[in-house]
């Protein structure tokens, strides 16, 4: 007899009238109840193809398996054997186009919700037993309580400087404390996190969720150090060649803004998307004077791009106070690489979507602000290298839209600092550092490199994935340098 | 980490504050800036160094009460600590030999100057330095300054100390004398390095500027800090922050400048009633 198939679970938000003027997490995660009944929808398929779809291969059907006989501790003790920070990842995820895009419930129904049960499972277990590191770092940093091995295997004792504490930097140690190695991590800025810090609003990703996972990182004994930017405050060379760190890994993202170099993007009330939002989201610019650093918003604005950083300076616009917010896009729809989820979170939330719409040059009030846009209508051409049709300008299409505030979201350049000032670190012709082998080895022997900064800009679990292969490599290395 | 060693007030509302910093003193160089925090709502407050010391491992910064969080600074006590400070930041500014380098200070600009005339005068250039200020008061690091210049003219707005005119003033006295100057450099408020550049301009100097442009995390990441540079757009705190000041668009900085003045005012009004009164007149 068939199973019944119950419907996927919605995971319930605050609407859209509450959500746009508070900076509230907008999903509100699922019960109980309602998490073992999702996780019961799995069919526990033997094709398990749900988690060829995971970059850091979560062992998905098993944590479900858990979740249905309300093992939820044990289940997120299941998925932190490959994932340390599974509170982020349940949220910020695309699992619609990984994991649950390959489930087979879904080829016949919805798919299984995994990201809300990882979420849940992650935020259950933090609200009911917050110490579930394998033991409690030394306040003092300086007897570290390393954990054992967990796999039990034998390893050289080194220590392992990452530079950055974003989400591949922290994966990356995380993995390597977990094998016993001696872990410094390196931030420049005064807060830890990276892109979940600065980049991902609050009412997305808590911040109280940034620090939790971050702790849960350094009670596996590794060692965070803020303020210090390897490449000025140290030189990695130096690091290594000192004997200080056996190897090390780079992920300092892609924290370099691009503008459009169209006329007038220097006029006061043009942001960077990475600016506004870290005004708002690092130095909690929506909570002046209570905090020191300001963030001005106009009646009027325009985000320019359609990435999901796109959506969240549109939607953090519509929070601190903006009337009228629109997305410039120079494609169409489907061309937005936002997640869908973010796209109708925007547009419930009253963001206005102008596609196809080029901005040719900003104009200024007289004043030294910004009075208007001026943009061109676009249509699709022939494909481009990227594989998406070729935007194009439609000749005698200018018009004119009035502004307030415009805010840049067309991407990041890999940041120059590191690379600059660290002798022998081959780079391609972006910027982005070049690494050799798929566990991220880079030109300069006992560095590896991975995330944003050799990809350029993509997702978090990407740069997550891609630090846990660059733990792996160093532990072959170390091992077989001993 | 990050004690106040030393705080000594240098001029009503200027304060000299001697920083524990040792990484960043190892590796400073003259130019380098620092990003400081007083607290943890602190906004990121990029600050020139002015001297330092890796023997030691501290760096001096000299602070004028401006606003809100330079008066925060202005409150803080040798003893007590910032919560932050990040560097050393940007390139550290060219110095070569050329000859004779005139230095031109405006205010307190001429605490980040000391480092870098110091070099000059090491490497072996002739220095002049010119340091204006609103009145005699204001005038300070006076022997700093003498120590690390072979010639020094102070100059005043009101005459109440040596030169009576603004810097400008006294160094087109220098042009017209015939001195032969191959360089200038120029550290100060915008309209003043831009006079600067204007007279240098008209008599073919090349002339160095240092911008203090808005920043938030100083690193590259934001582009706040942005300047038109020869019709270019530059970072200041990655490319910067010192320019080739004949190519620096003035005006579109001084703009810039201005754009959060009246959240700079509101959050001045409220840490002044808070304190009952701003401090500018304390000795």
């Amino acid at each position: 007899m068939p199973r019944e198939i119950v419907d996927r679970a919605e995971m319930p938000k605050q609407s859209p009238e509450e959500r746009r003027s508070n900076f509230r997490e907008v999903a509100l995660g699922l019960d109980p109840e309602l998490a073992v009944r999702e996780a019961k929808r799995c069919i526990q398929c033997k094709t398990r193809p749900c988690t060829k779809g995971c970059p850091v291969e979560v062992e998905i059907p098993e944590f479900i398996a858990l979740m249905a006989q309300g093992k939820f501790q044990e289940a997120d003790a299941k998925i932190k054997e490959k994932n340390s920070l599974p509170a982020i990842c349940g949220r910020v995820c695309p699992q619609e186009s990984q994991c649950e895009s390959l489930c087979t419930l879904g080829k016949k129904f919805e798919p299984v919700a995994v990201g809300a049960l990882e979420r849940f499972a992650a935020d259950w277990t933090r609200e009911h037993n917050p110490e579930s590191g394998c033991e409690k770092a030394s306040s003092d940093g300086s007897a570290r309580s390393l954990c054992a091995a967990a796999d039990g295997v034998k390893r050289p004792s080194a220590r392992i400087a990452v530079i950055g504490s974003g989400p591949a930097g922290l994966t990356c140690a995380a993995e390597l404390a977990l094998m016993g190695y001696e872990v410094d991590i390196y931030e420049s800025l005064h807060e830890t996190g990276g892109v979940l810090r600065y980049g991902i609003p609050e009412f997305r990703l808590p911040k109280a969720i940034v620090n939790q996972e971050v702790d849960y990182v350094r009670s596996l004994g590794v060692r965070i150090f803020t303020n210090v930017l390897v490449g000025t405050t140290l030189d990695l060379n130096e690091m290594l060649d000192k004997g200080e760190y056996q190897a090390a890994f780079v992920g300092t993202g892609a924290g370099l803004p691009y503008f459009l170099e169209i006329p007038g993007e220097n006029l006061n009330g043009v942001y960077s998307a990475n600016e506004f939002l870290t005004r708002v989201n690092l130095m909690k610019a929506y909570r002046f004077p209570e905090y020191d650093t300001p963030v001005k918003i106009g009646k009027r604005v325009v985000v320019v791009g359609a990435g999901n950083v796109a959506m969240d300076a549109a939607r953090t616009s519509l929070r601190l106070g903006a009337e009228d917010v629109k997305i410039v896009y120079r494609r169409s729809r489907t061309e937005m690489p936002a997640r869908l989820e973010e796209i109708e979170n925007a547009e419930e939330e009253g963001v206005q979507m102008f596609l196809l719409t080029n901005p040719v040059r900003i104009i200024s009030d007289g004043k030294g602000g910004v009075g208007a846009m001026e943009c061109i209508k676009m249509e699709l051409g022939e494909p481009d290298a990227s594989g998406r049709r070729r935007p194009v300008p439609v000749p005698g299409s200018e018009f004119t839209m009035d502004v307030d505030t415009v805010i840049i979201a067309v991407g990041q350049g890999p940041n120059p600092l590191l690379a600059r000032a660290t002798q022998g670190l081959a780079l391609n012709r972006k910027g982005n550092i070049e690494v050799r082998d798929e566990y991220g080895a880079t030109s300069i022997p006992g560095v590896w490199a991975g995330g944003d900064i050799v990809t350029g800009a993509a997702t978090v679990i990407s740069a997550m994935g891609a630090g846990k292969r660059a733990a792996r490599g160093i532990d072959i290395w170390l091992r077989s340098q001993s | 980490m990050f004690r106040i060693m030393e705080k000594r007030l240098l001029a009503p509302a200027v304060h000299q504050l001697v920083v524990e910093a040792p990484l960043v003193a190892r590796r400073a160089r003259p130019g380098n800036f620092v990003i400081v925090r007083t607290n943890e709502n602190g906004e990121r407050i990029p600050l020139t160094i002015a001297d330092y010391d890796p023997e030691k491992g501290t760096v001096m910064l000299v602070v004028q009460e401006v606003g809100k969080s330079t008066m925060d600074i202005g409150m803080m006590e040798a003893g007590n600590s910032f919560t932050d400070v990040a560097g050393p930041l940007g390139q550290a500014t060219p110095i070569k030999k050329v000859g004779t380098v005139v230095g031109v200070a405006g205010g307190i600009g001429v605490a980040p100057l000391l480092p870098q005339i110091k070099l000059h005068k090491e490497i072996g250039n002739h220095v002049i330095t010119i340091v204006g200020a609103r009145t005699r008061d204001l005038l300070i690091l006076k022997d700093e300054t003498e120590q690390a210049s072979h010639e020094v003219i102070f100059a005043t707005d009101d005459g109440t100390f040596g030169y009576h005119g603004f810097v400008t003033g006294a160094l087109e006295e220098l042009i017209k004398q015939g001195r032969q100057i191959d360089e200038v450099t120029a550290i100060g408020p915008v309209r003043m390095m831009q006079a600067t550049c204007n007279l240098t301009r008209k008599y073919n100097i090349p002339t160095i500027v240092s911008l203090n442009a808005v920043m938030v995390d100083g690193t590259g990441m934001c582009g706040c800090c942005r300047v038109t540079v020869g019709g270019e757009t530059k970072f200041s705190c990655v490319d910067g922050p010192d320019f080739d000041g004949h190519k620096v668009d003035f005006d579109e900085l001084a703009s810039r400048q201005a754009f959060f003045r009246d959240e700079e005012n509101l959050a001045r009004e409220l840490a002044e009633q808070k304190r009952g009164g701003c401090r500018c007149h304390e000795k």
